[in-house]
């Protein structure tokens, strides 16, 4: 046994046959070990935050039961909590937030990455960097300085006019409200988009625009039917990050949303948000029933936030699938 | 500056216009004529003063030590370096004695089609990456039949019939610079450029492209570049040698490695340098 672990150290098949001390001296176990760690408390963190949130939300998990996600009563003086306004808030803040946000990032990053002279494109990122590490009690400051009152002067009324056939804009015009913090979300996660759109952009191997180009291609069809496609994983990984962070934000939410837990199709109307309503009144929350009832909300965005990142990846799955299946048409 | 060049381009001019001398013998037509072509990377200048003739239906093979200019040269037949912003041409390109600056340039490109390095398909279906360049030029017609006359030209048809709609990913290196050529050939151009289409494969791939590029000379006229000199000597008609940006030495292939007029060219397919 020992000879052999002499005559042919570091290969690999037969590592096995070496003792465990002798690794241990090589460093790949001690390697091994303490990488192996570090990974699996990722694992441990989360297990340990779901357990956490599981036992610490025990009396409204059990008072109220699946009624809990939908019903829409918030009320702590009468010991009533319904989640649904809030659930509704994250979702419809965070889908403005994408709808604004992903043309608009995407477009911006195929400029930066595909069109732009280089000197432009590291000027504009260093300022895309720099509004990516801003505070989100900034942004914050800018929705109630900035956004409020122009959507409740000119935006709000102009959509009034012009769309207020569709139910998602009627009503009276707060300037806080839905939309307001969804367009709020959309500023703080364009930075995101563009920057991680542009680096995948600009990864994308120089033969595959150049083999679209020596067909014939015009650089837009080079950019949108060879560039887009190869760099399509990379850029949905940079709308994961954006949608992780519009469901979760909370400063900036709290401060423009209007703090009114409602469901209404107007996106003119006051909302909540499940992080907003945690913020606002954990340290208010009297009773163990309001606290256990806040707690169970923050395993719902929990939750939330890993079924619509789930679904996200199993639409690029399907879509891949279906791409290269295409040329049967 | 100028006048060190203009030395230098005399001294090669003899060798330059030997085999246009030869041209009554064989009823030539000339495809594309590059003539007095100066190329710059910014500031620093890589071809000098280059002028030869791509004959049509012939395989013309570039050949020279790496940094030579050999596949700089080549991308300016189909305008490809303009890609680079800093670059600059001097001098003419013309194809069928249309200067190729003054045309459209994805119209050229279409003309004048590529192979590159390294195997490049997209990251599509095989019978995508053939339809793509049809498409993108809105081909009338049953795309299915044009992708199949691709793919037998390319002579992959026989190893991806059953599998079109299989990742081009999946198939091996030569096959997938096969499917590059087919992809080429798609759009039916007159000129098929290709950059050391065999660096990235293996000797039984090479081999198969090799003979490829035999039988598409009846398709259209070839251009490779090629650090192999061996390959140049067995599939090109006509060899150019290049260096330091240089045309040294133009002739008929048999003629260039056999009985070399200039002493650098000698040395190089010797093997004394590069």
């Amino acid at each position: 046994m020992a000879t052999t672990t002499t005559t042919v150290p570091s290969a690999g098949p037969i590592a096995g046959s070496r003792s465990f001390l002798s690794r241990l001296r090589d460093g790949d176990e001690i390697a091994r070990l303490v990488t192996f760690i570090f990974a699996g408390t990722v694992v441990i963190i989360t297990v340990l935050l779901v357990y956490e949130f599981w036992r610490e939300s025990y009396l409204p998990r059990h008072k109220f039961g699946f009624a809990f996600f939908v019903t829409s009563v918030w009320d702590p003086i009468f010991d009533k909590f319904g989640a649904l306004p809030f659930i509704y808030g994250t979702v419809v803040t965070a889908g403005i937030a994408l709808l604004l946000a992903v043309p608009l990032g995407i477009g911006a990053a195929i400029f930066l990455a595909e069109l732009a002279p280089a000197r432009v494109s590291d000027t504009l990122q260093f300022f895309i960097d720099l509004l990516a590490a801003v505070p989100s009690v900034i942004y914050g400051l800018l929705g109630v300085f900035i956004v409020i009152p122009v959507m409740r002067q000119y935006i709000q009324p102009a959509l009034k006019s012009s769309l207020g056939f569709l139910p998602f804009f009627q009503g009276p015009a707060y300037g806080v409200g839905f939309l307001t913090a969804g367009i709020v979300l959309a500023i703080m996660v364009i930075p995101y988009i563009i920057s991680v759109s542009r680096e995948v952009l600009i990864s994308v191997p120089r033969d595959q625009r150049e083999a679209a180009l020596a067909l014939g291609s015009t650089r837009w069809e080079s950019t949108w039917k060879v560039v887009l496609p190869f760099a399509r994983t990379g850029i949905m990984g940079s709308i994961f990050l954006a949608l992780a962070r519009a469901l979760g934000e909370t400063m900036a939410v709290t401060m423009v949303i209007g703090n009114t837990p409602t469901i209404s199709a107007s996106l003119f109307s006051p909302g909540y948000s499940i992080a907003a309503v945690i913020a606002n009144e954990f340290t208010e929350a009297t009773g163990d029933l309001y606290l256990q009832s806040l707690i169970e909300l923050g395993l719902v965005l929990f939750l939330l936030t890993f079924l619509l990142n789930g679904m996200a990846r199993l639409l690029i799955v399907v879509t891949s699938q279906r791409g290269s299946e295409m040329g049967q048409a | 500056m100028a006048s060190v060049r203009s030395a230098v381009s005399v001294k090669i001019t003899p060798p330059v216009s030997a085999p246009t001398s030869r041209e009554p013998q064989a009823p030539l037509v000339m495809r594309m004529t590059i003539s007095k072509v100066n190329f710059y990377y910014g500031p620093k200048q890589v071809l000098f003063d280059i002028s030869l003739n791509i004959a049509s239906n012939k395989v013309t093979s570039l050949i020279g030590p790496s940094g030579c200019g050999k596949s700089t040269l080549l991308r300016t037949l189909n305008r490809m370096h303009e890609t680079v912003r800093s670059s600059r041409l001097e001098g003419d390109i013309l194809i069928d004695n249309q200067n190729i600056l003054a045309q459209d340039v994805t119209a050229l490109r279409r003309r004048v089609g590529m192979v590159f390095q390294r195997p490049n398909p997209f990251p599509k279906s095989i019978f995508d990456n053939v339809a793509y360049g049809l498409r993108i030029n809105g081909v009338k017609g049953s795309i299915h039949d044009a992708v199949e006359k691709s793919l037998r030209h390319a002579a992959l048809w026989d190893e991806v019939k059953d599998q079109l709609h299989k990742s081009a990913y999946e198939l091996s290196g030569g096959q997938q610079q096969r499917l590059c050529i087919a992809r080429g050939l798609a759009v039916e151009p007159e000129v098929l450029l290709l950059d050391e289409p065999c660096s990235a494969l293996d000797p039984i791939s090479t081999a198969k492209i090799e003979e490829l590029l035999v039988q598409l000379k009846d398709l259209c006229t070839i251009v490779i570049v090629t650090h192999n000199m061996q390959q140049a000597a067995r599939v090109s008609d006509f060899t150019a040698f290049l260096l330091t940006g240089q045309l040294i030495e133009f002739s008929p292939t048999p003629q260039l490695f056999t009985t070399p007029s200039d002493a650098r060219t000698e040395a190089y397919i010797t093997g004394r340098f590069g």
